[in-house]
């Protein structure tokens, strides 16, 4: 046998990570309140809760990234170094992030041993010392990677390959991974299980952090629940059921998602406005497969899942921003042009993007010029804006929304959160669409704006406009006519109507096998 | 070779030693295409150049050509430094004017334009080095600490020392430079030019730096990931300022190389240059985003902007032309290099 580079696979049933007591506090939010949890080695712990219960900042404090306010780290047998330290918290421990850090114009041996001198101390680089060594570590882990291929040419697995490499090179014991099966196909993810595996035996401690909980189940021992910023839950696997998993996530009261208006299913006769027949994206953009669904005047479907499972792809398409490989889209029977975001908007379809600062404002342009942005055709005469229609139009969708400003002219750009998203809101209404796309569009607002916001895409419902409210927030679904649940770019369940079980939608939305009837039928396997 | 088959890429059939050779040479082909693309290019042209005047293809042409761009090229070393790390910096033309005038006026007689103190020319030397560390720390620190914006940053610098360089001699310029002080630009050594060694020496050092040295690969991290190479414990920011600092180093030591071929400073020594490093840089394959191309690319696009302005010369086009042939080839250099580096990128 060769000796192992760098210490190698070892075995022991140490603690190879651990968090005492932890509390952090972010300004005003509490965002850990005495977290406990250890790792082991040789085992696979998995890390869950809803966003915002605190896993990245555990994972932040964890790697010495941010200090806590009280409670301990302990990383192996050794006192935790000083923050600024970072040479040696990379030898305890390393995490894999969803974003990717390998530098893609070096190649793979080179970004495996990212920054450390090997030969003499004068900083002169060994180039076949480099190239064996990190030949030698893929070897001893069993990971089968050219190492003289450049980072640039690797799938989104291999580099991840890369990264969990350079980790265990530098000596790290202690493995995070965050989300690591988020952008891999079917078989790669086999293919990362069967190396998570491997490591376990080889000595390493994982933290596990993962939406899906059927995951967990695979590959992982113990499992923490995370609620805000508490745990509520830690225990083995295999002696914890599904549902009780889900239930601790979403807190115990078992309530029903409050409706509004109860609205009923109408016009069940009448043509559907908008019809997507088996939509395919390619994986690179979002993964979408073979998606279909149609939306009625007067309905709200809508379209539910994780970050990451084609939700928002879904919506990008329809739009035009994202380009199909297959499929078809109708709007009143006539093709949408895919593609062409400028030709889609024209018919009549209005959008709220899901990044409002990327694409949804001016900043520099004021509240009534943003509101009025996409109509100043209908409002002038020979290309000439007509500035009393202008205002007059921009006045009331200010009026309807509630927009807080100190004027029309005002930059977007000063207003809150809340506001900026009620400009983006009434900027798609303005054209009295047929069809409303809607991405998230109550993230980051505050209560009462949320709650305004909802009523008036309610509104617009009532008042023929098909809905199409992309969403994983609870809260906007019960505005919601219907509900499609998408897991891993493919639609999986549909609620035909409220009112639905919320443990249900969260468990479907986290893509477990279905735990009970109710209003629920299986969505058909086209 | 490997014991277990995870994955195993399609395009790595088997372990066989000719198969390992060949995708061995496969990857140096690939990772050198971009460099060696001007090759051809060069020789094309050293051809050109032979039909268009008997006089371009001796040596005494190509020594007295490679002289004139030895200034040039330093300056491209220092820009492609920096290049590397995924900043800018215009500054360096003002940093190589200004440089050797505030040295050649210390130390210069009063009837050659100076403040007369007769100090020692080594003195002068020193200061024109200290005068580009300066303008390097300052450049350094105010774009990687304080995040301003390169490109405006450094456009401010360019005018604001460019315009000390007019002020401190009111628009004269600098004679009666002492021997020391314009050895490097006027001197020969074994009958080649002391600049040429110099830059040759200097774009040695800089590549084996870049390839060999832990600093040296630290800055394509930087370039390529810099969050990626921050994450690797690599002092982003210590190593971006020193780099800005050894770039004015450089561009004041290539202003001393000039005033020496002149034998004087004058108040514009430096105008526009920096474009023509650009284009060097940039026509060599030096990505503008960072952590892209070699010092021997940077060569290559030195050598053959050379070649274009002297063949340009000696054909005898109207003088009045030259700026518009050069500007038309130089795009047609990018287009050759683009077409031929993309199958990379």
């Amino acid at each position: 046998m060769r000796e192992p580079v760098d210490g190698g696979p070892v075995t022991n049933r140490l603690t190879v990570g651990e968090a005492q007591g932890v509390w952090k506090a972010f300004g005003e939010t509490q965002a850990l309140r005495d977290v406990s949890l250890d790792i082991r080695a040789g085992e696979c712990h998995a890390l869950v809760g809803r966003n915002g219960a605190g896993k990245s900042t555990l994972v932040a404090i964890l790697t010495g990234l941010v200090r806590p306010d009280r409670g301990s780290v302990t990383l192996g047998t050794e006192a935790t170094p000083s923050l600024a330290d970072r040479a040696s918290w990379q030898r305890l421990v390393a995490c894999v992030y969803q974003k990717s850090m390998v530098v893609p114009s070096l190649t793979v041996a080179e970004n495996v041993m990212l920054n450390r001198s090997i030969g003499n101390d004068h900083g002169i680089i060994n180039w076949r010392a480099v190239r064996s060594r990190a030949r030698q570590v893929m070897l001893d882990w069993g990971f089968d990677l050219d190492v003289n291929r450049l980072a640039q040419d690797l799938s989104v697995e291999q580099r991840q390959v890369v990264e969990i490499a350079r980790a265990l090179s530098v000596g790290a014991r202690f493995l995070i991974l965050d989300e690591p099966t988020a952008s891999l196909e079917k078989a790669a993810i086999e293919r990362l299980f069967e190396r998570i595996r491997r490591l376990k035996a080889s000595g390493v401690g994982i933290l596990y952090i993962s939406h899906h909980l059927e995951e967990i189940y695979e590959v992982c021992e113990r499992v923490t629940v995370l609620r805000d910023g508490a745990r509520v839950l830690s225990e083995t696997v295999s002696e914890i059921k599904q549902e009780d998993l889900v239930e601790a996530m979403v807190g115990a009261a078992p309530q029903r998602v409050t409706e509004i208006a109860a609205p009923a299913q109408k016009n069940e006769s009448e043509r559907p406005r908008l019809v997507i027949s088996h939509l395919h994206v390619p994986t690179t953009l979002g993964p979408v497969e073979d998606v279909s669904f149609a939306i009625s005047p007067g309905e709200c479907v809508g379209l539910v899942g994780l970050r990451g499972s084609g939700t928002a792809t879904v919506a990008d398409a329809i739009v035009g921003l994202v380009k199909l490989t297959s499929g078809e889209m109708l709007l009143d029977g006539k093709r949408l042009s895919g593609g062409n975001v400028n030709g889609t908007l024209r018919q009549g379809i209005a959008y709220v993007p899901e990044d409002r600062h990327a694409r949804g404002f001016i900043p520099y342009l004021g509240v009534g010029e943003n509101l009025t942005l996409c109509i100043l055709d209908r409002l002038s005469n020979w290309g000439l804006v007509s500035h009393s229609r202008h205002d007059r139009v921009a006045a009331d969708l200010v009026d309807q929304l509630s927009i807080v400003s100190s004027g029309l002219s005002q930059q977007v750009g000063q207003l809150s959160g809340g506001n900026q998203q009620k400009v983006v809101v009434g900027r798609a209404l303005a054209r009295k669409p047929v069809v409303l796309i809607a991405v998230t569009p109550t993230v980051g607002v505050d209560v009462a704006s949320k709650e305004l916001l909802l009523n008036v895409i309610a509104e617009a419902r009532e008042g023929g406009t098909a809905v199409l409210l992309v969403s994983d927030d609870l809260e906007d679904l019960r505005i919601c006519t219907r509900l499609l649940i998408m897991v891993k770019g493919k639609l999986v369940k549909e609620y035909a109507q409220q009112p639905w079980s919320r443990h249900e939608v969260i468990a479907a939305i986290e893509g477990l096998a279905p735990t009970g009837n109710g209003t629920t039928k299986e969505k058909r396997d086209e | 070779m490997s014991k277990s088959t995870v994955e195993r890429p399609v395009d790595q059939p088997g372990e066989t030693f000719g198969g390992t050779l060949k995708r061995h040479s496969q990857h140096i082909i690939a990772n050198w295409l971009r460099e060696l693309a001007l090759i051809p290019v060069i020789i094309l042209l050293l051809i050109i150049g032979a039909f268009v005047n008997s006089s371009f293809l001796t040596v005494t042409n190509l020594l007295n050509v490679a002289q004139e761009s030895a200034a040039l090229g330093l300056v491209v070393v220092a820009e492609t430094l920096i290049l590397l790390t995924g900043k800018f910096d215009l500054s360096l033309q003002s940093t190589y004017g200004l440089a050797p005038m505030v040295g050649a006026f210390l130390i210069v007689s009063k009837e050659g334009q100076g403040l007369g103190t007769q100090w020692n020319p080594f003195v002068g030397i020193a200061i024109v080095l200290l005068v580009g560390l300066i303008v390097g720390t300052i450049n350094g620190f105010l774009v990687i600490k304080l995040g301003f914006n390169a490109f405006i940053l450094t456009l401010a610098m360019l005018i604001l020392l460019a315009g000390i360089q007019v002020g401190i001699v009111s628009g004269r310029t600098i004679y009666f430079l002492p021997d020391a002080f314009t050895y490097l630009g006027a001197q020969s050594l074994l009958g080649v030019p002391v600049s040429v060694w110099v830059t040759g020496l200097i774009f040695l050092l800089a590549a084996l730096f870049l390839r060999y040295h832990r600093v040296g690969r630290a800055i394509y991290a930087i370039g390529g990931n810099r969050e990626a190479a921050r994450a690797a414990g690599i002092h982003v920011d210590r190593i971006c300022i020193g780099i800005f600092m050894v770039a004015s180093v450089l561009a004041a030591l290539a202003g001393l190389m000039t005033a020496g071929q002149v034998v004087a400073v004058t108040a514009s020594q430096g105008n526009n240059l920096i474009f023509t490093v650009f284009a060097a840089a940039v026509i060599g394959g030096i990505s503008l985003d960072g952590g892209r191309g070699r010092m021997v690319g940077a060569l290559t696009g030195v050598i053959l902007l050379a070649l274009v302005t002297n063949i340009l010369i000696l054909s005898q086009i109207q003088t009045f032309w030259i700026d518009a042939a050069t500007g038309l080839i130089i795009l047609i250099a990018l287009g050759l290099a683009r077409v031929i580096g993309t199958n990379r990128a």
